[in-house]
C-alpha cells in the first residue's frame, strides 16, 4: 500500500503525524478527567481550552463558548436540528435540500413520520439551488433551515451565507452541515448570520470520532445528551480528551495551510481533470465546476458502472469513490445524480476523486495515465458500446425486459 | 468494499466469454438502466442436440455483475437447454463461492437473462416476474416487495411472523424497524393497525427428526400430487440434504417447459408446510453435482 494514491479525501483523511503526536500523551500520563479538581485534571482541562480557541480561530468564531464538542459530524446535525425542533414547538416546518448527506436527509424523514413537515429544496442539473423558491418557503412555521455548505460528491457550493441572512429576516434559525467545506475554504462566522455549523474531525486530518458543533451566541438550545455539566451541560458525556486535542491541533494546521488549499490542490485537481477530459471520451463533470470546493472532481464516465471502475482502480493502486448504487448496496444511484437529473448510463458511472494537501503531482500523473485504459475495459464489456463508440442510439439498441 | 470471494474477483478481473457469440441463435436481454445492471446473453445452440456450443455476454454493471455473467457463460456451454433452464441463481452464487447479501440479485439477472435467452430461440415470449424493491434484511437478503407481498397474502401482523415466512429479521435483527414499518403501511391498507406487543402463539417451526421430517415432505408432496397427476405428470422424492430437497419430474412432467415454474410451486409448498426455508432442486442436479466435485 506503500505506493497507494489516496484520492478520497471527502470520505476520510489521514490523521497528520503532527496531530497523533498532540493527541498520544493524553492517552497515558494526560489521563485524567478535566473535570477533577486535582493535577492530573487540570492540565487536561487546559488543553481543551486550547484545542476549543484552535477551532474558534479556523471558524472565525466570536467566542471560544460557542464550539461544542460532539462525537461526529452526525452528531452534530442531529443535535442541531432537534433543538430548534424542541427550543420551538409550535414550528413543525423544517427547510432542507435533495442533496444534503444522509446525516440530515434520513433525520428529516424520520421527523416526517413524527408529524414535522419538511420541504427539500431541488437542484437543477448543475446542482444549484433556486433561492426564489427558498424565499418563499420562508415562514413562521419553519422552526429551522439546514443546508449544506459543500456538497460532499459533487463538491458544489450553497450559498449559505446568503441564505442565513434571508432565514435571519424571517426569524427563522440557520444550521449548515460545512463537514466538507471546513479545513477547505476559509470562513468567519461573526460575520456571518448562521447560527450553528457542524464540523467533523476525520474529514480534516484529526481522528474520527470527534465533531463540532458551532452554536452562536444567544441561540435557543436544547441539548441532545442531558447529564453532566461538560461543555457548558449543552453536551453531557465525559470529554474525548485526546481527540478533543488532536482536532485543535488538526484546526491550527488546516489554518496555517489555507492557502495551499486554494492554490496548490486546487491546480491539481484541475490538472487531473483535465488530463483525464482530454483522454477519456463520453465522460463529464458534474455539479457546479465553478462554484465548488478546490479539491473536489466528480467526473461521470458514461455506458459504465462505478462499483468495476473503483475495483480496477483499486487494483491499480488507486482510491476513490463512486455515486453508483452497487457501492452503497441500493437500486438506485446516489440521490445527489439523481437530484442533478444526470442520465442513468452516466449516473452508475460517477466518479468522485477528493484530493488532500498531501497529495503529489506524480500521484495525479499517475491517475491521469491509469483511468482511459481502466474506462476502455469496461466499456469493452458494455452492451451499449460497440466498435469503440456508444451504439448509436443506447436507449434503442439495447431495451432489456425490466425497467 | 464488498467481501467478494476470489473467485468473484477472479471472473471480474478476468472475465471469460466476452462479447456476442457470431452466429448467436438465442439472446437474452434483461437488466434494468436504473438500477445499474444490465445484460446481454448471446447463445450459439445446435439444433438438433438443443446443446449449447458458445455463450457470450456484454454486461453494465458492477463487479458482482460482471462476475455472475461470466459464471453463467462458463456453467452453460455444453449442456443442453433444459439442463441449463435448472441453473437458479444460487447455483451461479455457488459457483462463484458466494456474494454478499445487497448482490444476490446480479445472479438473479444472470438466471433472467439465460431464460430470456432460450426463450428468444425458441420463439417464446419471455415475460419476467420479477420485482425487486429496497433491501430490508441483509442477513438472508430480503427485500420490501417481497416482505409487502408475503404480509398481503399471509394476512401476517408480528414481525416474528414475517421472519416464519420470509426469514426477513431472523438474523442480526437490525431490520425490525424496517420491518415494522412495512407492517404498519400494509395492514393501514385494510384500516388496521401495526401494534407491536401482538404474539401469534406459536411462532416457532415444530423441531423434527430427520425422519419425521422427510414423511412430512412426503406427505406433503402426496397432498399436491393429484394436481400433477391431473396434467399426467407426478413427482418422486430422491434425496434431502439439509434445506436441498431433489426431485425427480415423471410423466407429463418430465421435460415440460414449466417444469421450473412447479418445481418453485413445489418449493413454496414444501416451505410452508415444513416452516422451514427449502430449496426444490431437480434430481439431476444431483449427478450433476458428484461430477462437479461434491460441491
Amino acid at each position: 500500500m506503500s505506493d497507494a494514491i489516496y484520492l478520497d479525501n471527502n470520505a476520510t483523511t489521514m490523521v497528520d503525524p503532527a496531530v497523533v503526536t498532540a493527541m498520544l500523551p493524553f492517552f497515558t500520563e494526560q489521563f485524567g478527567n478535566p473535570s477533577s479538581i486535582h493535577q492530573f485534571g487540570d492540565k487536561v482541562g487546559r488543553a481543551i481550552k486550547q484545542a476549543r480557541q484552535q477551532v474558534q480561530a479556523l471558524l472565525g468564531a466570536a467566542h471560544e463558548s460557542e464550539i461544542i464538542f460532539t462525537s461526529c459530524g452526525t452528531e452534530s446535525d442531529t443535535t442541531a436540528i432537534l433543538s430548534a425542533l424542541r427550543a420551538q414547538p409550535d414550528r413543525k416546518e423544517i427547510i432542507t435540500t435533495v442533496v444534503e448527506h444522509p446525516a440530515v436527509l434520513t433525520l428529516c424523514q424520520q421527523l416526517e413520520k413524527e408529524g414535522y413537515r419538511v420541504h427539500y429544496l431541488e437542484v437543477d442539473q448543475r446542482g444549484r439551488l433556486d433561492m426564489q423558491t427558498y424565499q418563499r418557503l420562508l415562514s413562521d412555521q419553519v422552526a429551522i433551515v439546514s443546508v449544506m455548505w459543500a456538497n460532499n460528491e459533487t463538491g458544489t457550493l450553497f450559498p449559505v451565507e446568503e441564505m442565513a441572512q434571508l432565514a435571519h429576516a424571517a426569524g427563522i434559525l440557520f444550521h449548515t452541515d460545512a463537514v466538507q467545506l471546513v479545513g477547505k475554504l476559509p470562513i468567519k462566522l461573526q460575520e456571518s448570520a448562521i447560527d450553528m455549523l457542524s464540523l467533523s474531525g476525520h474529514k480534516l486530518h484529526a481522528p474520527k470520532g470527534i465533531g463540532v458543533l458551532y452554536l452562536r451566541r444567544g441561540v435557543r438550545f436544547r441539548p441532545l445528551l442531558r447529564g453532566g455539566h461538560q461543555e457548558r451541560g449543552r453536551r453531557a458525556g465525559t470529554e474525548n480528551s485526546a481527540s478533543i486535542v488532536a482536532l485543535g491541533k488538526a484546526c491550527e494546521m488546516a489554518l496555517a495551510a489555507i492557502e495551499q488549499e486554494k492554490t496548490t490542490v486546487r491546480a491539481l485537481r484541475d490538472r487531473l481533470e483535465r488530463g483525464i477530459l482530454a483522454q477519456v471520451p463520453h465522460c463529464f463533470v458534474t455539479g457546479d465546476p465553478g462554484n465548488r470546493l478546490p479539491n473536489t472532481c466528480n467526473i461521470a464516465f458514461e455506458y459504465i458502472e462505478g462499483e468495476a471502475i473503483l475495483l480496477l482502480l483499486n487494483r491499480a493502486g488507486i482510491a476513490a469513490s463512486s455515486g453508483s448504487a452497487c457501492t452503497s448496496g441500493s437500486l438506485e444511484p446516489s440521490h445527489v445524480m439523481r437530484a442533478m437529473a444526470i442520465p442513468y448510463t452516466a449516473a452508475h458511472g460517477s466518479i468522485r476523486f477528493s484530493l488532500s494537501r498531501y497529495n503529489t503531482a506524480a500521484e495525479i500523473d499517475r491517475v491521469i495515465a491509469a483511468v482511459p485504459p481502466i474506462v476502455a475495459q469496461l466499456r469493452q464489456l458494455s452492451p451499449y458500446w460497440a466498435d469503440g463508440a456508444p451504439v448509436a442510439d443506447p436507449a434503442q439498441a439495447f431495451v432489456p425486459k425490466y425497467a | 468494499m464488498w467481501d467478494y470471494s476470489e473467485k468473484v474477483k477472479d471472473h471480474f478481473y478476468a472475465p471469460r466469454n466476452v462479447g456476442a457469440v457470431t452466429d448467436a441463435n438465442g439472446i437474452g436481454d434483461v437488466g434494468s438502466l436504473s438500477c445499474g445492471d444490465a445484460l446481454r446473453l448471446s447463445l450459439k445452440i445446435d439444433p438438433t442436440t438443443e446443446v449449447i456450443e458458445a455463450a457470450g455476454f456484454q454486461t453494465f454493471g458492477c463487479g458482482s455483475a460482471i462476475a455472475s455473467s461470466s459464471a453463467l457463460t462458463e456453467m452453460i456451454k455444453g449442456m443442453t437447454l433444459d439442463q441449463a433452464l435448472a441453473i437458479s441463481n444460487q447455483d451461479i452464487a455457488d459457483y462463484l463461492d458466494g456474494l454478499p447479501p445487497e448482490k444476490m440479485h446480479c445472479s438473479v439477472m444472470g438466471r433472467e437473462a439465460l431464460q430470456a435467452a432460450i426463450a428468444n430461440y425458441r420463439g417464446e415470449v419471455w415475460e419476467d416476474d420479477h420485482e425487486e424493491g429496497a433491501l430490508i434484511c441483509k442477513c438472508f437478503a430480503i427485500d420490501a416487495v417481497l416482505i409487502e407481498e408475503t404480509i398481503r397474502a399471509n394476512h401476517l401482523t408480528t414481525v416474528a411472523e414475517v421472519t416464519n415466512y420470509t426469514k426477513a429479521g431472523g438474523g442480526c435483527s437490525a431490520c425490525h424497524e424496517g420491518i415494522e414499518e412495512i407492517l404498519t403501511k400494509v395492514l393501514a391498507e385494510s384500516g388496521a393497525a401495526f401494534d407491536p406487543r401482538r404474539v401469534v402463539a406459536d411462532t416457532a417451526p415444530p423441531r423434527l427428526t430427520s425422519l419425521q421430517r422427510i414423511r412430512r415432505i412426503e406427505a406433503l408432496l402426496e397432498s399436491i400430487r393429484p394436481n400433477l397427476q391431473r396434467d399426467h405428470g407426478d413427482v418422486e422424492l430422491v434425496e434431502v440434504e439439509g434445506r436441498k430437497i431433489y426431485v425427480k419430474m415423471v410423466g407429463a412432467c418430465s421435460g415440460c417447459q414449466m417444469a421450473a415454474t412447479t418445481l418453485s410451486g413445489i418449493q413454496q409448498h414444501l416451505a410452508e408446510g415444513l416452516r422451514e426455508f427449502v430449496q426444490v432442486l431437480p434430481a439431476e442436479l444431483l449427478a450433476q453435482r458428484t461430477e462437479m466435485g461434491g460441491q
